[in-house]
């Protein structure tokens, strides 16, 4: 079979002052007709760069500085401009990551798709309109009639992204880009999106290059993988043969650093008293609403009880907008709860002023999800961990004093001290939250999907720290975390969420083996690749069970 | 429109009534708190410094009575659509004013959608041209007129083009005594026009290029442009179609800002060309202490702000989709 396109030694040249000199050096790959091509990597390894370069969307600023891109004869990689837009969203079309931001927010959702029949084709405003309906009802798009005239921001996520796969697949071309397309979606619609990407696949025979860093999809959908790391193409090969036998030591390092979808045996942690005691706890949010207009309400907490124990990991899961942020936010008192009752041992927090709540901040503490906009960028690493102590009335002097110690404790070199942020990388920051959020002493770690903005090997990293701190200092983690195989991995117990009430709670082993509850069922169920890597133990889950031992 | 729609705009005026009761409460205590007396100034004028005759003027405008009774007199009648009498015309404040009104809204009409037109394309062409000397220009061009004081480059303007070249006229909105009909008076009033609408517009030009420009390269930026670009669009559908409506939500904002002060807005520029408007009424009313005049002035300059609010709010939702008004 001949390949439909051939990406041959290319290089792509960075502007300088880049952190290296090429985004991508001599990558080679073919794309047979009818295959889904997976391009695997962490941010930063250059796997978006070809797909630009193919689309011709590639920054002014970045050129492709060797190698050519070949598709029906021509050389996409020094295709002048005009015949380039013939080729695109014609021959080759590509979704986006964000669906969110990826549709022009002023347009109605017919007439963005509808103009790509305009600008390939000649078809007249009632054929368009005609194709633009049957192609809604081919995504499977609820009341296609309806959604013509939809505005975006009426629909949800995944709505909107099967909108751009309508928009890509108009004109049935014979290669579809996917950067990264389900990323930004919650689990369940992610397996919905995936399902419907290859099933508009093998209907059409179009062929697919999917770009993404989550091994799970790549087992779910894949025929064959490129992996790719700072911008070297280091393997390529089958998906069985990549995913259950990689020969590069970096694509072993990634595979072994996906959590494994199987929650190990943990010891029972022995009877003691909760040192965190959440009862009926309830929050609303209610926005809009005037002199005039009634608000609109949501739920996002309703009616949650729980308790954590010391040396226990318990973590609340859920969709997005399931509620389980806003509770950890009510429990250290970021927000401010409805009713309910929130115990800090035997004392009760909930009602306290912010006086007389100052000493008991420092028993619960919080790391925050972005480590790029929750460290002070005008402050150096020191005063950021000092300054809590500092404020609870530390001298100055011990307080930095125990600054280089934290540091030291979360794996950080002692002259970071005196160094701002920016010069950290993501995991690193992360290990200053956490060395922030222990300069207290707390009893209590909450953790706001402290790993979720970090590439999966620095994840792995940044949980055993959690876990081995977890150990050593007898804390009791709150974990907040969307990602299954995660919290498979880490909690002794789970709470699922949705819609602001606990569906489900237990011990992980039992909630993951025997669930009980319909929603944690899809939940489980709609895990990308849940069948690759269900029985066996890694290295990463070795880590933890010794650290668990 | 839909009966939330109806509901909303209901709602809003009921609102911006009561904004404007306040308004005229607080005006009507600053116009007090400035110094000064109508009845001298009037007294003054007629040559006339009896004691006598000055409280008879009081009396005749009310000016006697208690501040209280005087703000009860003034907001009981406005509630009632009557701004009062003129201390000096001797008129129905509300006929003087309207008198006024079609000059000013000529002015700051034409100035309005000079500056909205000029200021818009210049905005696109230095976003397209990013980088490039047409764009360099432009941003210079625009923070200079940005910068200068309007009365400055009214005078400037007069001198340079009338009295310099002799090329248009520096006062007025007509020849005098030209007796002008039909064509050649609306050639001669819009050769009148030129001088103080430019000036007047200059300003808002300038921020409307500055406005267009950084919201064009910033919306440029945005994810649903690569969506375009990635259909097979030329780059100037994608200009046209996404990326300037896009860009031009903020300058809406803007534009209703500038439409609140059609009446209120253009005293300098109505006083340094003598041009016969509501501006220059106030100015002069100003100097006479007419405080029915000057109340009235300000009152119906308030509610064109408080009005164009409204419609700014209401075109934003015609135009942004995202936004509901019933919210």
């Amino acid at each position: 079979m001949k390949p439909l396109l051939k990406v041959e030694n290319l290089s792509i040249r960075l502007p300088k002052g880049a952190d290296r000199e090429f985004a991508i050096t001599n990558v080679n790959y073919e794309l047979m007709p009818g295959e889904i091509l997976c391009v695997v990597g962490e941010s930063g390894s250059g796997k978006s760069m070809t797909a630009n370069a193919i689309m011709g969307l590639l920054p002014k600023a970045i050129q492709v500085e060797t190698g050519a891109i070949t598709f029906d004869g021509y050389n996409l990689a020094s295709l002048e401009e005009h015949r380039a837009r013939k080729i695109r969203g014609n021959r080759i079309s590509m979704i986006f990551q964000e669906p969110m931001t990826a549709l022009n927010p002023l347009m109605r959702v017919a007439d963005q798709i509808g103009e790509v029949f305009l600008i390939h084709t000649e078809l007249s405003k009632k054929q368009r309109h005609e194709r633009t309906l049957s192609l809604l009802k081919d995504v499977g798009l609820p009341d296609p009639e309806k959604m013509m005239s939809a505005y975006p921001h009426q629909l949800s996520g995944g709505q909107r992204q099967r909108v751009m796969i309508a928009m890509a697949l108009a004109l049935e071309p014979s290669i579809l880009i996917a950067d990264e397309p389900t990323t930004a979606l919650d689990v369940t619609t992610q397996a919905q999106i995936l399902k419907l990407i290859k099933e508009l696949q093998e209907k059409h025979n179009t062929a697919v290059m999917f770009i993404t860093h989550d091994f799970g999809v790549v087992a779910e959908i894949a025929d064959r993988v490129v992996v790719m790391e700072k911008g070297q193409m280091v393997e390529l090969g089958e998906r069985e043969a990549v995913l259950n036998n990689p020969q590069h030591s970096y694509t072993k390092k990634l595979i072994s650093a996906v959590p494994p979808l199987v929650a190990p045996e943990r010891p029972l942690l022995a009877e003691s008293a909760p040192v965190l005691t959440v009862n009926q706890l309830c929050k609303t949010y209610s926005t809009g609403g005037g002199w005039f207009s009634k608000p609109r309400i949501v739920k996002a907490a309703d009616d949650v009880s729980f308790e954590l124990h010391r040396g226990e990991t318990l973590g609340l899961v859920g969709e997005s907008g399931s509620g389980k942020s806003t509770v950890s936010r009510c429990v250290v008192r970021l927000l401010e709860s409805d009713s309910g009752e929130i115990l800090l041992g035997d004392d009760p927090i909930q009602a306290l002023d912010a006086k007389a709540l100052a000493p008991f901040r420092k028993r619960i503490q919080m790391v925050f999800q972005d480590p790029f906009a929750s460290l002070n960028p005008r402050k150096t690493i020191g005063q950021i961990i000092a300054d809590g102590p500092i404020a609870q009335g530390m001298p100055v002097a011990q307080a930095m004093q125990k600054a280089a110690e934290l540091l030291a404790l979360v794996e950080l070199p002692a002259t970071a001290l005196d160094r701002y942020p920016h010069e950290f990388s993501g995991g690193q920051r992360q290990r200053v939250g956490i060395a922030r959020a222990l300069a207290h002493d707390p009893e209590i770690l909450v953790a706001d999907e402290a790993i979720s903005a970090l590439d999966v090997s620095v994840q792995a990293q940044i949980l055993d720290l959690i876990e081995q701190l977890k150990q050593r200092l007898n804390l009791a983690v709150l974990f907040v975390v969307h990602d299954l195989r995660v919290a498979a991995q880490v909690c002794d117990r789970v709470i699922v969420m949705q819609k602001g009430r606990i569906v489900e709670a237990g011990v992980t082993k039992q909630v993951f083996e025997q669930p009980r509850h319909d929603y944690t069922k899809s939940l489980i169920a709609s895990i990308p690749g849940a069948d690759w890597r269900s029985g066996k133990t890694t290295g990463h889950a070795k880590t933890l069970e010794k650290a668990y031992a | 429109m839909s009966i939330q729609t109806l509901m909303y705009i209901g709602g809003r005026l009921i609102k911006g009534a009561i904004v404007l009761l306040v308004i005229a409460v607080f005006n009507f205590f600053l116009i007090r708190a400035a110094p000064g007396d109508p009845a001298k100034v009037m007294a003054g004028e007629a040559g006339a410094t009896d004691e006598l005759f000055l409280q008879q003027l009081r009396e005749q405008f009310g000016l006697d009575q208690p501040l209280y009774y005087q703000l009860w007199v003034y907001i009981s009648n406005l509630v009632q659509f009557d701004m009062g009498i003129t201390y000096r015309q001797q008129m129905p404040v509300f006929d003087l004013i309207m008198d006024r009104m079609p000059a000013t809204l000529l002015l700051t009409g034409a100035a309005f959608l000079m500056s909205l037109l000029i200021g818009v394309l210049a905005g696109v062409v230095a976003a397209q041209k990013h980088k490039q000397w047409a764009d360099s220009f432009i941003t210079v061009a625009a923070l200079i007129f940005y910068a200068t004081p309007l009365f400055w480059l009214a005078m400037m303007a007069a001198l340079f083009f009338s009295v310099y070249l002799n090329w248009l006229p520096s006062f007025g909105m007509e020849t005098v005594g030209a007796n002008l009909t039909g064509f050649d008076r609306f050639v001669d009033i819009m050769t009148h026009l030129i001088l103080p609408a430019t000036t007047l517009g200059l300003f808002f030009t300038a921020v409307y290029a500055r406005m267009t420009r950084t919201s064009m390269i910033e919306t440029t930026r945005m994810d649903f442009v690569k969506t375009a670009i990635a259909k097979g669009m030329t780059p100037n559908r994608v200009t046209y179609r996404h990326v300037l409506r896009n860009a031009l939500l903020p300058v809406v904002t803007l534009a209703g800002l500038q439409a609140g002060q059609l009446i209120g807005g253009a005293v300098l520029t109505e006083t340094v060309f003598a041009w016969p408007g509501i501006g220059r009424l106030m100015f002069e009313a100003l100097f006479q202490r007419d405080y029915n005049l000057l109340l009235g002035v300000f009152f119906i300059s308030s509610a064109m702000v408080v009005l164009f609010n409204l419609i700014t709010d209401v075109i934003y939702c015609v135009v942004d989709p995202r936004i509901e008004l019933s919210k």
